[in-house]
């Protein structure tokens, strides 16, 4: 018989078959009769006045069709594109570029050699204008204006919480601590770019565009939106998401390229591919994180936390480019009160524009989560450090209690569940927490440099219940249609869109468990526009939480039905039968049942009459609430006297996601989560010189970690379920990378915290720590 | 540009062309053979996801030109099944979840087997730096060391055998 491979089950992945013989289908693998190649013109200034655009020499290299420009665009009026933050985003220039590697022009040649010929040929007159990269100074009165069709620099404020209660209570508070963190502009750099193919078909007016995009669907209605008044509707748009290499919420937005690409398409009648190149994709797509955030918090000498203040200055670039929930331009940033009980608190951001590539993505987070985390984690650590506490006391002693859920925190956020306690435990006795505070202790009175970091997260994902998500006003609700074939085979179709989380694997493990089909009998796709059920995408780590959910919920109003036509078949009352997993079956009589597969046929071959036939059903799910994964990390670290580096000796993670549906794909995200928590922390970041010259705008310059850097994981687990989500679940995508950061900082603040360093901004370069460690008075030799 | 006549055999199959002086061998092979198991990651030959081997020895195919490899033996990752049957290293990839997206896998894949080859047991530090090439965004490495560790002990009881 073959295996159910329900919850828990560590099913193999069925998406391996063809990426181990290198028969994925990506979208730079796709070739079409005719297909032309766009490339793009670059802005090597970060802010300019473009005088002229010389095409001639590109337009006389053989296989050079076209130049677009801006004005080309303007013609159509596409020429400019709302963000997903409704800002607008110019596709090409009319005559000013914001900063630098924007998109100029495109060029349209037949093969891609050819395209970059022609880019290269295309001269453009440039006159330099001023330049402002610093999002302070950009709010400075007189500073250089980025935006000719704004009032200022500054894009948007926002805040949360209860202003004069956290205000009175940091005033009588017995200690206050204040730090300001940088957490800095860094990239997803997904090992794939970006790309798409854009099919335009005259005679029938419809539009196929093979993207890489994390939400196919909310491109089609986007697309329908820019693109409406020349007549391209959504019925003639197919959004096709092939497979992706890695996403981490780099491909939700729609970049200028895509757009081109269409235009050119239209244009000529051929099918035309765009591919980015890496430093495309470093400069000029979405970046995340670039948050200022000046940070206090107030409590008592014994070490209660009690109020919360958090000032946020946000960089976006030239344009608000993020994608956030309508209603949060900062996101769930307000999730910032993390893990504790706080009685009052108080949040602002303030967006701005400065002269440098458009964004405010998360990177692998859910809407600004890491942000926070890294805030609240990190300003725990300060508090107890300035009152002589243990870390991990503090945490122990300041949780929210696991008989306290559901809990409203003080920025009005219902959580579902938790034991946090329980969690920071287990990781200490993972870690021999007591046995490293020792060992610390000695090593200390020798001069070495030991640090022992912890970071107890919540995290907040699964956007969203409709009546507070949307993008676009778009509702973020889950979706999920399933056919079960007369022969008890089933497919699945989901909004969603994996780029390397394996829902073809881990999805039908839901209906596997809910129907007792195999899930090795359950094709599951996504990604097609025209199959699929309307879904806003897989970002934030809503898969799980939304459209898992629908998985369920789709399952049991198949079971429904399923029970009506098990009753016919077996001459019962259907309030007599029994559900097993895969089977209904007579009360009392074990041995009266009829199977799934049995069921099934007779939805096709012998239903009862006046019941309509075939067995399928659509979930379109509005989630009751989000939910809230959490876990506890402990980094242990030592520092070289000698040259500032920092060793990461040990890295313990328990991650509570609530019920887990594969094992082992579950262990596989929490690793590649935790290694994208300790790129930021450690390596990456995204800077820019006066001028806004990009530094990070290749692989050279924008270190990944390589197996040699990436420390070894130690994972450790609890499971505390969603008590609203169908099947238990919360999500575990993002967690590690929401979670690790703080721990690496707060390890390395440990190690140097009796030298009076109480914060230190990542990545933590070696000449970083270095630079702190002396300026502390550690010298070479003890 | 001038163009040259060149032959590669890539798999075991000789494949002739006229190809300009300029073309990389990766597009040689996803464009010219429409073999597109080899992919691109970046520009700098940093991320190793077009990793192929040339004469046996793992290169990264985008700074290698077509004229370089004339008169080579390329193997792709198209080349790992052998009679129908798994290489050693896609199946530890398979078993031990060594994969995610499956970008980069092809490149590891290939700078794996060739490690396996010239170092049969190695150590999780040899396996690390072997691989340090080759950039993974989705795993954090731990299930690809795993997975050459996997293929090594498949290979070794083969030896036996």
């Amino acid at each position: 018989m073959t295996e159910i491979h329900g919850l828990g089950s560590p099913r193999k992945r069925v998406e391996d078959a063809r990426f181990i013989r290198g028969q994925g289908n990506y979208i730079d693998d796709m070739k079409l009769p005719g297909m032309l190649h766009l490339d793009i013109v670059r802005s090597p200034y970060a802010h300019a006045k473009i005088k002229k655009i010389h095409t001639e020499k590109a337009l006389a290299t053989p296989g050079v069709l076209a130049v677009i420009d801006g004005p080309t665009l303007q013609k159509y009026n596409v020429h400019n594109m709302p963000t997903l933050m409704s800002d607008t985003q110019m596709v090409l220039p009319i005559d000013t570029v914001k900063y630098q590697y924007q998109e100029v022009a495109g060029v349209l040649a037949t093969d891609r050699y050819t395209a970059a010929d022609g880019v290269a040929a295309v001269e453009v007159d440039y006159e330099p204008l001023p330049v402002v990269v610093d999002p302070f100074k950009a709010l400075e009165p007189g500073a250089t204006k980025v935006r000719d069709d704004k009032e200022s620099n500054h894009i948007w404020h926002w805040e949360w919480g209860d202003k004069e209660k956290t205000n009175k209570d940091f005033e009588s508070a017995e200690v206050t601590v204040k730090e300001n963190i940088y957490i800095p502009r860094i990239h997803v750099s997904s090992i794939e770019t970006c790309g798409c193919v854009a099919k335009w078909d005259a005679t029938n007016a419809h539009l196929t565009l093979w993207m890489t995009t994390q939400a196919p669907h909310a491109i089609r209605t986007v697309v329908a939106l820019i693109t409406g008044h020349l007549g391209l509707s959504e019925e003639k748009i197919r959004v096709i998401s092939p497979d992706l290499g890695g996403g981490f919420g780099g491909k939700v937005p729609a970049y200028p390229g895509y757009v081109i690409a269409v235009a050119a398409s239209i244009v000529t009648g051929a099918p035309v591919k765009w591919i980015e190149d890496r430093t495309e994709n470093l400069a000029a797509d979405s970046f995340g994180r670039d948050y200022h955030i000046t940070a206090e918090l107030a409590g008592t000498k014994d070490g209660t936390l009690t109020s919360l203040r958090f000032k946020t200055i946000a960089d976006h670039g030239y344009t608000d480019a993020a994608a956030q929930p309508s209603k949060f331009p900062a996101g769930m940033f307000h999730i910032c009160t993390g893990s504790y009980d706080f009685k009052s608190a108080f949040v602002e951001v303030d967006g701005v524009y400065t002269n440098k590539a458009p964004g405010g993505i998360a990177y692998r987070c859910s809407f600004r989560v890491t942000e926070a985390v890294h805030a609240i984690e990190r300003m725990t650590d300060v508090f107890a450090q300035k009152i002589g506490m243990d870390a991990a006391e503090i945490r122990m002693k300041n949780f929210i209690q696991p008989e306290a859920f559901p809990y409203t925190s003080a920025l009005g956020w219902e959580y579902d569940s938790g034991n946090y306690p329980l969690a920071l435990r287990k990781a200490m006795d993972m870690a021999g927490y007591e046995e490293l505070r020792k060992e610390q202790k000695e090593k200390r009175s020798r001069g070495e440099f030991m640090g022992i970091g912890i970071s107890s997260f919540t995290e907040i994902v699964g956007a969203g219940p409709s009546k507070h998500f949307d993008i676009l006003g778009l509702k973020m609700f889950g979706s999920c249609e399933i056919r079960v074939h007369p022969t008890g085979k089933a497919i699945a179709r989901f909004g969603t869109k994996s780029q390397g989380q394996g829902h073809e694997t881990t999805y039908a493990q839901i209906i596997a468990e809910e129907l007792g089909i195999p899930a090795d009998h359950i094709k599951v796709e996504e990604g097609d526009t025209d199959t699929a059920p309307y879904g806003l995408g897989t970002y934030a780590s809503r898969s799980t939480p939304v459209d898992g959910a629908s998985a369920a919920v789709a399952s049991r109003k198949i079971r429904e039905k399923a029970k009506k036509i098990a009753a016919h078949l077996l001459e019962a009352n259907e309030d007599d039968l029994e559900w097993e997993r895969g089977r209904f079956f007579v009360k009392g009589s074990p041995d009266q049942g009829k199977t799934i597969q049995e069921i099934a046929f007779a939805a096709y071959t012998n239903h009862p009459q006046g019941m309509e036939g075939g067995l399928e059903a659509v979930s379109y799910y509005d989630p009751p609430n989000l939910t809230y994964p959490f876990g506890s990390y402990i980094c242990v670290v030592d520092i070289d006297r000698g040259t500032g580096k920092v060793n990461i000796r040990r890295f313990i993670a328990v991650d509570d996601c609530g019920v887990r549906i594969n094992p082992m794909i579950v262990d596989g995200q929490i690793h590649g989560g935790l290694t994208m928590g300790f790129a930021p922390a450690m390596m990456e970041e995204i800077s820019y010189d006066e001028n806004g010259n990009i530094h990070g705008a290749n692989f050279m310059d924008y270190l990944l970690p390589t197996a040699v850097e990436t420390p070894k994981w130690e994972l450790g687990e609890t499971v505390t379920p969603s008590p609203h989500h169908p099947i238990g679940a919360k999500a575990i995508g993002e967690s590690a990378t929401v979670g690790a950061p703080a721990a690496f900082v707060n390890a390395v603040v440990d190690a140097l915290s009796h030298l009076g360093v109480t914060t230190i901004d990542i990545p933590m370069t070696p000449r970083k720590v270095w630079e702190l460690m002396h300026k502390h008075g550690a010298t070479l030799e003890e | 540009m001038s163009t040259h006549h060149i032959s590669i055999t890539v798999n075991g199959k000789t494949h002739e062309a006229d190809v300009e002086s300029r073309l990389l061998l990766v597009h040689f092979l996803r464009e010219n053979l429409n073999m597109t198991g080899t992919h691109i990651g970046c520009d700098t030959t940093s991320c190793g996801a077009c990793t192929i081997r040339l004469n046996g020895t793992p290169v990264k195919s985008c700074t290698v030109l077509a004229v370089q490899a004339d008169g080579m033996e390329v193997k792709t990752v198209e080349g790992l099944v052998e009679n129908g049957a798994l290489h050693p290293i896609q199946e530890g990839f398979h078993e031990k979840h060594g994969l995610q997206c499956g970008f980069c896998t092809p490149g590891m894949m290939m700078t794996s087997s060739a490690l396996l080859e010239r170092n049969p047991h190695p150590t999780e530090d040899e396996i690390r730096h072997a691989i340090s090439g080759n950039l993974c965004r989705c795993t954090g490495y731990m299930n690809i060391v795993k997975a050459v560790q996997y293929a090594a002990d498949k290979m070794a009881e083969k030896v036996e055998a």
